[in-house]
């Protein structure tokens, strides 16, 4: 959790040496730093430029012939041992989906950019958008959570993709990092020297001599991993309902009982991977909670709202899925909520109050374009 | 030969009569001639009848998705760099429909797997529907006056496509020697069983013999040509160890007075240099000393129509990136124009820098006409705008976009002059 206010009254005096660099640069560099060994992709605007580098940078990258593929390969080669990562955008993403069932079913670790752009369809490429929060959270059938983080800044772009892999790896599951074209193409001076340090997630492995069951959890719920490199333990892993051993299974008890432990072992760790930022303003009635592009908008807004005399709250969600509690006990603090996005009809707003609503609660949204600091300012005093 | 099993005891769980309970055991045998250890082999199944045999298998075994099993192999086979391994999957004529692609895919990279496919020329599992490998005149439940398409050649398909080994065999009998034949191959190999239906292709077709419908079908019982050898899969390797190396950094070396934020955008066409153009302007920020922010807009067709760009030029660091209304427009060509059009309309105050030989847009900015295009030519016209800016409205020290332009390659085809003159 950082403050905000730290970042805004940060003088340009200070700077000497600067990077001028876009997001993808920190993403892909974070990813690798973090134990990230292979990155597969298929190409698509506007993700390009984490291919691009991913050439560059990963020990081992590879050209999929297309997403489903690419998410195949991945799996593949997260079953011996690798932690891959991959970046799409929606069309990439809706092929994907069938395999990030797969994945999760086998809880295999897989890290997946996904950098949206204006739908629905192929809509426009090379226009941004925050149109894919509502597919993500509904990828999994039967409503299970992809732990999914949002980028709201450069330096998100640093820690959150770090951070994506930790909890890959530690929670055996794929993972969704989601992003914008406006985060990771634009450059940026940037000072690279308050860059924390990044250490390497290594995969721990069963080291037990009794018999090794592909799907039998630790107390922390989740199954120590082997890899199908080695030969100590036969290895069995399916994408169908199974038993602890990995064995297909109609509906047994225990067959039941495993696919619930998917469910518990996300919820039951959210609090080790809930990331956000919160700059509450002592007399604020009025609470900004805002994540991916929309949250630099938000930034400003709450600093030049400040600046007029009206001191206004902001919340920015990093952890976008699933929804930590803790946010819930910083939004019932507050009679008005303002929640900027670009889309049409507030994906994170229905999320966060559903249908219903609640008194107080607004969304600031629109297609095609950033959601300008303006607006919000024009929400905030109506 | 090796006393190790490959198969548990318990019975096999298919129908009496299904052929894929004799691929099981000509698997278990060729593996044994071959001497491998039953967790160095890693079977990947896909969806289907053939799909519920993982449980008999005491090597390590991988269920997914249907279709799929031989991309799954892909990663699987690619992953291990351990030697002695082998990767074999179990797929049937429908999973090979829907995955026709990895196939060919798989057998065009040279990945190292042996595929069984288990073609009993219909889907078993849901009620005897057809797939693309149904024969002519083969009837199904759900096709009782036969077939009228031909069916897949798979071993034709594959063979072309870079298989190593491609072999059809009847499912009958023991195949083992064939199975060992390709298990042995490295890179890609593939082995056709063919087999009718118990369930529903022998109801469906009564007095059928396999021999007779496969020669019938025109397929072929053999080992088909290789027309590739082995290779291997082509994974690119890093050429670069830190991408926040030191040629991305700028270090400030000239003093600005500007206060606040400044705005900049630029429009022209694509090819004319307004991404770089662009750049220069924010570096030389940089080398003032101020934060800066840049990015491009364009149509997916890089190379043809517009081509715009953004940069904020600030004393202050910037949350936001985006520009609603420019303080500074620029436009250089009539691409520029259009697609500037409606920002232009939105200003009433600011400054439109534009080309003089187009008709400058309505707008409440004031207009400066400039002959952009004329001094310095289409290619340079963009970066000449950024210069004339400077050298004329000095938001930055001029020295700073000239160093930027001196340190870049461009300088040694441009003479500075050419970029000063106002």
């Amino acid at each position: 959790m950082t403050s905000l206010a730290d970042n805004q009254f940060k003088g340009a005096n200070k700077i000497r040496k600067t990077a001028f660099i876009n997001g993808s640069i920190l993403i892909t560099e974070s990813c690798v730093r973090a134990g990230a060994d292979i990155f597969i992709g298929y190409p698509i605007t506007p993700a390009d430029l984490l291919y691009q580098y991913a050439v560059k940078r990963y020990p081992k990258m590879m050209a999929g012939p297309d997403e489903i593929t690419t998410l195949q390969w991945m799996s593949g080669f997260a079953a011996t041992g690798h932690i891959p990562v991959t970046a799409t955008s929606f069309p990439g993403y809706a092929l994907m989906i069938e395999s990030v069932n797969m994945a999760f079913m086998m809880e295999l670790p897989i890290v997946i950019i996904l950098v949206q752009r204006l739908g629905p369809a192929t809509g426009t490429a090379t226009v941004g958008a925050m149109g894919d929060l509502s597919v993500v959270n509904g990828t999994i059938s039967g409503g299970f959570h992809l732990p999914t983080f949002a980028i709201s800044n450069m330096k998100d772009c640093w820690d959150l993709p770090a951070r994506a892999i930790k909890t890959a790896v530690r929670l055996r599951t794929p993972v969704v990092l989601l992003t914008s074209k406006e985060m990771i193409m634009t450059l940026c001076s940037f000072d690279t020297s308050e860059l924390g340090e990044i250490n390497k997630k290594q995969i721990s492995t069963y080291e037990g001599e009794e018999e090794y069951y592909s799907y039998r959890p630790d107390n922390d719920g989740i199954p120590p991993f082997l890899p199908l490199t080695q030969n100590r333990h036969q290895v069995r892993l399916t994408a169908s309902t199974h038993d602890m051993k990995g064995i297909i299974q109609n509906s047994s008890q225990e067959a039941i009982n495993n696919t619930k432990r998917l469910h518990n072992k996300i919820i039951n760790h959210l609090d080790s991977f809930s990331f956000y930022e919160i700059n509450e303003q002592p007399g604020a009635d009025t609470l900004i909670v805002s994540y991916d592009v929309s949250a630099q908008a938000a930034r400003k807004a709450v600093y030049e709202l400040k600046l007029i005399g009206k001191p206004v709250s902001l919340l920015i969600a990093k952890t976008i899925l699933p929804i930590p509690d803790v946010y819930m006990d910083i939004l019932n603090k507050y009679s008005k909520v303002i929640i900027p996005e670009e889309n049409l009809d507030g994906q994170f707003r229905h999320l966060l109050f559903g249908k219903a609503g609640r008194n107080g609660v607004s969304g600031v949204n629109g297609i095609a374009k950033m959601i300008s600091p303006e607006a919000i300012i024009a929400e905030v005093l109506k | 030969m090796s006393t190790i099993k490959f198969l548990t005891d318990n019975e096999l769980p298919f129908c009496k009569g299904c052929g894929h309970a004799r691929v099981a055991k000509n698997t278990e045998k060729a593996l044994l001639k071959l001497g491998f250890d039953p967790l160095d082999v890693i079977l990947i199944t896909d969806i289907g009848c053939h799909g519920i045999i993982d449980k008999s298998f005491l090597t390590h075994t991988v269920h997914g998705l249907h279709g799929r099993s031989v991309a799954l192999a892909g990663g699987i086979s690619m992953g291990i760099s351990e030697p002695g391994k082998k990767t074999v999957v179990f797929i049937g004529d429908g999973g090979a429909t829907i995955g026709m692609q990895h196939l060919i895919g798989a057998a065009h990279h040279g990945l190292n797997m042996t595929v069984v496919v288990h073609n009993n020329m219909l889907y078993g599992m849901t009620g005897g529907q057809p797939s693309e490998f149904t024969p002519c005149g083969f009837r199904t439940p759900v096709l009782p006056e036969g077939s009228k398409n031909e069916g897949y050649d798979i071993c034709k398909l594959i063979s072309s496509a870079g298989s190593s080994y491609t072999e059809r065999v009847l499912g009958i009998g023991d195949y083992s020697d064939s199975l060992a034949a390709a298990f042995s191959t490295k890179g890609f190999s593939l082995v056709e069983v063919m087999e009718i239906c118990p369930s529903y292709g022998t109801k469906s077709n009564p007095g059928l013999k396999l021999s007779t419908l496969v020669k019938g079908a025109g397929l072929e019982v053999k080992v088909f040509k290789s027309t590739n050898k082995y290779r291997s899969h082509s994974i690119i390797k890093p050429i670069e160890t830190n991408l926040l190396s030191e040629e991305h950094l700028i270090e400030k070396v000239f003093e600005t007075g500007l206060k606040g934020s400044v705005s900049v955008s630029l429009a022209g066409s694509a090819g004319e240099g307004i991404q770089l153009a662009a750049e220069f302007l924010a570096k030389a920020a940089m080398k003032s000393g101020l934060h800066v922010t840049k990015k491009g807009s364009y149509p997916v067709t890089v190379g043809v129509g517009f081509s715009a760009a953004d940069v904020i030029i600030s004393s202050e660091p910037i949350d936001f990136t985006g520009i609603s209304l420019p303080d500074i427009l620029i436009i250089t060509s009539s691409d520029g124009l259009s697609y500037a059009r409606a920002t232009a309309a939105g200003m009433n105050k600011g400054k439109i820098l534009i080309d003089d030989q187009l008709e400058p847009p309505v707008t409440g900015a004031e207009i400066i006409k400039v002959p952009f295009r004329k001094k310095a030519g289409e290619k340079n016209c963009s970066l000449y705008s950024i210069f004339w800016f400077l050298n004329t409205f000095h938001h930055l020290p001029v020295d700073a976009i000239k160093q930027v332009f001196l340190e870049n390659k461009i300088s040694a085809k441009i003479p500075i002059e050419k970029m000063m003159e106002v």
